[in-house]
Parts: structure tokens; sequence; C-alpha cells
């Protein structure tokens, strides 16, 4: 009774789960799992720190500057990305401190969207950041703006924003596509520091070529822990440099044993 | 409480999402595409209706002030005419919505577009400076790479192209898949960060 049982559940679990995502379901679990132990059991234990980065360091002088000079600073975070992507999420984690701080020197911020969804997410991170930095009365929600959903329309509002406004400081961190260069440019001539950041490998060239700081790979998404100092975000990040050690174990491994048995397979999921 | 329903809602939605990715039936895609296409679809028309007020109020603002004020006032015409003519004539092969579309909005994106081609040539000149070994191994690949699409008799495809796509293919390559690793776990931890509700930012932060 029981055999029958185990083999028709087995049946029935083999026709509803698809097998061929196998590899990739054990991969994350084992990535979870790590992040997990790093977050909840290492956080309270071991202090964490970060290495230095360029583009977070020089976002406190980008600030100052702008204050120094009174012009506003210019957030966008691109036209490629929704509020779904966790690019657009780690965009928002640095808005939050860059608002918090432009909130106490009382220095505009704007911060112009391809996407109604994120401009009501920032309004609303912008605003609690205006808060907690004791200044609420400084919000101005009209700065926090919807332009256009068309690509190009995006790129020229917000060309056309940077060149009225010549801002001292601009921030493109989020998910570029094309509209990257037009806008780095843009800010470049107008003689605004530059902090960039996106998860475009393609656009990242452009970027480096352009800004005065570039954000590569993780470092985006590290910025959260990097600005905030909270040991479970920076125990969090600590887990991916666990988990790049198994993967980079993992390549080698895979490497070598292609190498001695080039008929082998077990490598390629 | 306020942090909490949609923190939770969050969390629950993640989980779901992640299961359902996994199984075969015809039931499960049908969930996983209603809530990325149709959920995010419904959430998005409303977002649409707050983005289009907040954009007519900032415009009409600027209108009152004076400031730039007829660049505002077309914003605000495109903004009108567009559904007028759409709901008034239909959005079909002959309509004023499609002559508009073709002949106005097109041709502008185009035109924003091709700017591209001056600001990749002044990025250019200013990035591709042999200051520093890094730097001029930067314009090396780069002349490399320019040299071996262009076309000069047989040379370019005998000689430099095989090389160009070396460099593409290999010390390239490496290098971009190294930053996709660390983009992908990067990806992973803030989104757990968020389902696990750790990171509070997008709601506004603090506790």
């Amino acid at each position: 009774m029981l055999l029958s049982n185990f083999v028709l559940l087995n049946t029935s679990i083999s026709s509803w789960f698809d097998w061929s995502q196998l590899p990739v379901l054990i991969g994350t679990l084992i990535c979870v799992l790590i992040v997990l132990y790093t977050t909840f059991y290492q956080a309270g234990r071991r202090k964490f720190k970060m290495r230095e980065i360029a583009g977070l360091r020089a976002v406190e002088d980008a600030i100052g500057r702008a204050t120094e000079m009174a012009r506003p600073i210019l957030f966008t975070p691109g036209w490629g990305g929704d509020i779904q992507r966790p690019t657009t999420i780690a965009s928002m984690n640095i808005l939050s401190h860059i608002a918090e701080t432009t909130a106490r020197y009382d220095c505009p911020l704007i911060y112009p969207t391809h996407d109604p969804v994120i401009m009501s997410v920032a309004q609303e991170v912008v605003a609690e950041s205006y808060a907690r930095a004791g200044h609420p009365d400084r919000f101005q929600s009209d700065n926090i703006r919807y332009v256009s959903s068309s690509q190009f329309g995006y790129a020229a509002a917000v060309d056309g924003l940077i060149c009225r406004y010549e801002p001292s400081s601009i921030f493109l961190l989020g998910t570029f596509e094309a509209e990257s260069l037009i806008l780095a440019e843009t800010g470049n001539s107008v003689g605004a520091i530059q902090i960039a950041g996106t998860d475009s490998t393609i656009q990242l060239s452009f970027f480096i070529v352009a800004c005065d700081y570039t954000l590569i790979g993780e470092e985006l998404f590290a910025a959260s822990g990097y600005l905030s100092g909270d040991e479970s975000i920076l125990a969090s990040v600590r887990s991916q440099d666990i988990i790049k050690v198994l993967i980079a174990f993992l390549l080698i491994a895979a490497t070598l044993w292609a190498t001695f048995d080039p008929d082998s397979s077990w490598w390629r999921f | 409480m306020r942090r909490r329903v949609p923190q939770l809602v969050c969390g629950l939605f993640g989980l779901l999402i992640f299961t359902l990715h996994f199984l075969t039936s015809d039931q499960a895609h049908r969930t996983y595409r209603l809530i990325l296409d149709d959920y995010y679809q419904i959430v998005f028309a409303f977002a649409l209706l707050v983005g289009v007020v907040s954009f007519i109020r900032v415009n009409l603002k600027a209108v009152e002030r004076g400031k730039d004020r007829p660049y505002r006032i077309v914003s605000l015409l495109g903004l009108l005419l567009m559904p007028v003519l759409a709901m008034g004539w239909g959005i079909g092969g002959d309509s004023p919505f499609l002559w508009v579309f073709d002949n106005v909005q097109v041709p502008m994106q185009a035109t924003v577009f091709a700017l591209l081609a001056f600001y990749v040539a002044s990025a250019s000149f200013r990035g591709f400076r042999a200051r520093s070994l890094p730097a001029t191994v930067l314009l090396l690949s780069a002349l490399l790479t320019l040299l071996s699409r262009s076309d000069l008799g047989g040379f370019m495809a005998e000689y430099i192209t095989p090389v160009a796509d070396w460099v593409r293919y290999n010390p390239s390559m490496s290098a971009r898949r190294a930053i996709l690793i660390g983009i992908g776990l990067g990806s992973l931890t803030t989104s757990l960060r968020v389902i696990l509700g750790i990171e509070r930012t997008w709601l506004g932060g603090g506790k």
C-alpha cells in the first residue's frame, strides 16, 4: 500500500515537474541557502567590511558640489527597466540615500522617468527620505516626474532637462539601452559630475568612456549595504563572494574534466 | 501595517512565481503569465493615469510661470491630440493618427537616435587617449575593431578581422562573462532581500 502510494506520488511529481529545469532548481537552492545562512546566521556574529567603491564614495562629493554651486541634482533610472527588475530596486536604494542627503542640504533633486509605476515608487521613496532627514516640507512631488514612455522621447526630455537646469551632478543608475550615451554626453556638455551604473554590459562600455565614475557589475547591487552600513545587507553581499568562489571552483573542475574527457557532458547545463 | 501588507504580498508572489517556473502544467503557465503580464498591466494602467496627471500638472504650472512656454504647450497639445485622433478616426491604415505617428513621431525619434553618431565620435575622442597602459590597450582594441569593420580591399578580411574577432570572443568575452556573473548574483541577492523583507527601501525604507 505504502509502496504503491509512493510510486503514484513519484509518477505525479514526474508529470508536473519540469525536469529540464532541475539543474537550475538545485543551483538556485544552493545560492538561496548560502544567502540565508550568511544573512541570518553570520550577520549578528561577524563584522563585514566592504572594499572602497570609488563611484559610491563620490556620491557625497557630488551632492556637496551641487549644493555649493546652487544647482540641482538629476537622477534617472534609464528607459530599459520596470519596477520588477532588480536593477531598478537597486537604483531605488541609492536614490533613497541621495534624497536623504539632498533633503539635509536643501539641494533640489530632479527624477525624470519613463515608467509611471517607477515614478509612483520613487515619489514614495523620496518623500520618506525627506521625512527621515527631518525636512518633509522640502519634498516637491513635481520633481519626480513621468516624461514619456517612448525611448527617444524620454531621451529628448531628459536631455532638455539637463540643458535647461544644468545640474551639477547626474546619476545614471538603472537599466539603460541606446539612450545611455545620449544622456551621458549631454551631461558632460554641461560640465556635470556623472556617476553611472547599469546591468547592461554593452551600455557599461559607453558609461566607462563618458562618465566620471561607473559602478560595474555587482557594485550597483552592493550600493545599498555600502551606503546604509546595514549588517544584514552587508552579509547578503558577503554571500555573493562565497557563491562566486563556488562558481570559480566549478568552472575549473569543468574545464579540467572537459580537457581530460572531451566526451563527457555532465557539466553542460 | 502600511509596510507589512505590501511586504507580505511581495514575499508571497515572489515565492509563487519561483515555484510556477518549475511546473509543467498549462494551468501553472497560465497563472505565471497572468501574474507577470495581466496583473502588471492593471497596475500600470492605474499608474499611467497618475503619470499623465503629473505630466499635465507640471507642464501647466510651467505654462503659467511662462517658463519654456512654447515647448510645454507643444507637449500638452501632443498629449491631447493623439488620443482624440485615435478615438475619433481609429488607428487603421489611412487614419490621421497613423499619419501623425509616421510623419511626426517616427522622424523625431529617428532624429534623436541619429544624435548618437555624433556622441559616439565625441566620447571616443575624449575616452580613447593613451594616458596609461589600460587606456592604451583600450585604444588599440578600439582601433582594431573599427578597422576590422571597414573594408579596405582584402587586407582587412585576411589579417585584421581574425585578430579583432579573437579580441572580441576571448579577452573581451571573458571580462563580459565575469561582469554578467556578478550582475546575476547581485540580482539574486537583491531579489531575495526584497522577498524576505530585509530590503525595505522600495517601501520608503525604515523598520
